[in-house]
């Protein structure tokens, strides 16, 4: 036994108990596709609130915008694919109640690598010229190289935590995500002060047990801070190859959205009170493992 | 002589679509809805061979894939393009051409598909928010598809939020690069239009059968350019009728217009 053993694996409890309100998430992920759900749906169990979420939106910003636990929305888009129009986002932001950071796709992007490379800001193209930078109060910069460009200088989008589901962790904060696109999802990692991976299967070392995937490996470990086993844990949303979205959930979510009281009745319905509660409520593990991969 | 087949107005617009891409060489062709991906696949199997295109998810592919209900690994991958790239390879690069269909579109040949009404802080109606279309307007070539030709569409003034660059002088901050602001084609239920205008106004290039200017200027919420020479939509040829129906195998091509019109010979 080595005197000090990394050792990196909470329990999804340990996990919610160390976020604070006020934070700003950002949660990995894009649209319907590998969300963190498991670790978004411990959010919305909780009594966390005024959060600011930085994301690729899908059903995750939509739940914790339902919930009241949003206070600001950093994002390029929030949408479920099949589903265009993410309806709880949409009924938040049409009642004026949300602060509202809207970037271009490949800003968001920008702006975690300048917070990752501990950079004020990158400078780039995207968004001069159109409204975004109207309302997004940003700075330009004048290249100081012959050509004078100007250029919009995308801050840094700093987390105080980031959020990934993956399929494979290992304890010490070695992880491997297998599916065909793994987003931004090591951004948001290198962004955040502190990054909290949920996996399907957490396992004592990686080295010895899928060493022949380590091309999965999507960031390092120094930028993993806690592991959380959570079989299922992207669900409704997609983990390819092993299951795909939950259509008929996300449609029942999404009608959810036009009846009275629509999200308590959801959340009494499905949210349930823990995960093992919540997989039961939406047909099982065999129902999951069952769900086709989206085509596209 | 062998009778021309019978074809859908929608099918008569996908092939007018596909020539945005014509001789546009090594670029990733993407079209974002049934009808513009079915044009993109099209340029690639016809006149563009050298097009790129993915299979919708992350892999590049060199056979298009047909749109709707497949086998996950039917389409057979060439390279590889994920999301995670797609910034560095595709969009910032330049190395793209997107058709896509905006909710709003100026004279100015800017678009909207962030939010309709009200304010940025409370907007009437919530759309998808700006998703990539700043990046794309500023970094690659850009093309349009409008099922239903309206005012609704081409609106009267500026695009209630400018999601996507155009070439409106007034939004032109000093010493910024625009000069890869590329618009090419607008393809709409009406007619084809481009930016080759005065200014690069907004022109009607092409007229489907039995559409008149008139008519495409009254659905029109600003004033339109004609050129010189207007000509009239092609009917389809057999072999891209053909090559439509193959990429399109449940018929997904019916549900882009409003019923589904019949296409029309000159």
């Amino acid at each position: 036994m080595l005197e000090r053993e990394l050792n990196k694996q909470v329990t999804i409890e340990q996990f919610v108990a160390s976020l604070k309100s006020g934070m700003t998430i950002g949660i990995a992920g894009w649209g319907p596709r590998r969300k963190p759900m498991a670790l978004v749906r411990a959010i919305l169990r909780s009594d966390l609130t005024d959060l600011t979420i930085v994301a690729y939106g899908g059903p995750d910003v939509g739940m914790l915008c339902a919930a009241g636990k949003v206070k600001k929305v950093i994002f390029g888009f929030v949408s479920m694919d099949a589903i265009p129009l993410e309806p709880y986002f949409r009924k938040s932001r049409e009642a004026g109640g949300l602060d509202i950071f809207e970037l271009d796709e490949g800003m968001l992007q920008w702006g975690l690598k300048a917070a990752a490379f501990r950079l004020p800001f990158l400078p780039t193209h995207v968004g001069l010229g159109t409204d975004v930078m109207t309302h997004g109060g940003f700075k330009t910069v004048q290249s100081p190289y012959a050509d004078g460009e100007v250029l919009l200088a995308m801050p840094a989008l700093k987390l105080d935590a980031a959020l990934l589901h993956v399929q494979r962790a290992d304890r010490l904060g070695n992880i491997q995500a297998l599916g065909p696109d793994t987003y931004y999802d090591e951004w948001f990692a290198r962004a955040a002060d502190r990054t909290f991976v949920s996996a399907e299967e957490v396992v004592d070392r990686m080295d010895h047990s899928y060493p022949e995937d380590a091309r999965a490996n999507i960031v390092e470990r120094c930028f993993v801070h806690a592991v959380i086993e959570a079989p299922f844990g992207a669900h409704p949303t997609s983990m390819p190859p092993a299951y795909g979205w939950d259509m008929k959930q996300l449609k029942a979510y999404a009608a959810s959205a036009r009846e009275e009281a629509g999200w308590d009745a959801y959340a009494a319905d499905i949210i349930g009170a823990d995960e093992a509660d919540y997989l039961a409520r939406v047909g099982g593990k065999d129902a999951v493992v069952a769900l086709p991969l989206p085509i596209f | 002589m062998t009778t021309a087949p019978d074809f859908t107005l929608c099918e008569q617009l996908i092939v007018a679509a596909s020539e945005a891409w014509r001789g546009n060489g090594e670029l990733v062709a993407t079209g974002i809805g049934p009808a513009p991906r079915l044009a993109a696949g099209l340029a690639k199997l016809t006149h563009t061979p050298e097009l790129m295109m993915t299979d919708g998810e992350a892999f590049l592919v060199e056979d298009p894939v047909p749109i709707g209900p497949r086998g996950y690994d039917d389409r057979k991958a060439a390279g590889y393009l994920p999301f995670s790239r797609f910034f560095d390879a595709a969009v910032w690069s330049g190395k793209r051409h997107a058709m896509v269909t905006p909710s709003q579109i100026d004279r100015f040949g800017q678009t909207n598909i962030s939010y309709l009404g009200g304010t940025y802080d409370q907007p009437k109606v919530q759309m998808l928010g700006a998703r990539g279309f700043p990046g794309n307007s500023i970094c690659h070539i850009n093309s349009m598809f409008v099922p239903a030709h309206s005012k609704r569409v081409f609106v009267e003034g500026e695009v209630d939020m400018v999601s996507s660059v155009g070439y409106n002088p007034a939004r032109r901050t000093p010493g910024v690069n625009f000069s890869r602001v590329d618009l090419r084609l607008i393809v709409t239920d009406l007619c084809v239009m481009d930016f080759g205008g005065k200014d690069k106004a907004i022109r009607v290039v092409m007229l489907h059968p039995g559409v008149t200017f008139e008519q495409v200027q009254d659905a029109t919420g600003f004033a339109l350019e004609a050129a010189t020479e207007v000509a009239t939509t092609p009917a389809p040829t057999a072999e891209q009728l053909a090559i439509i129906a193959r990429l399109d195998p449940h018929g997904l091509r019916a549900g882009v217009l409003k019923d589904n019109p019949a296409g029309k010979r000159s």
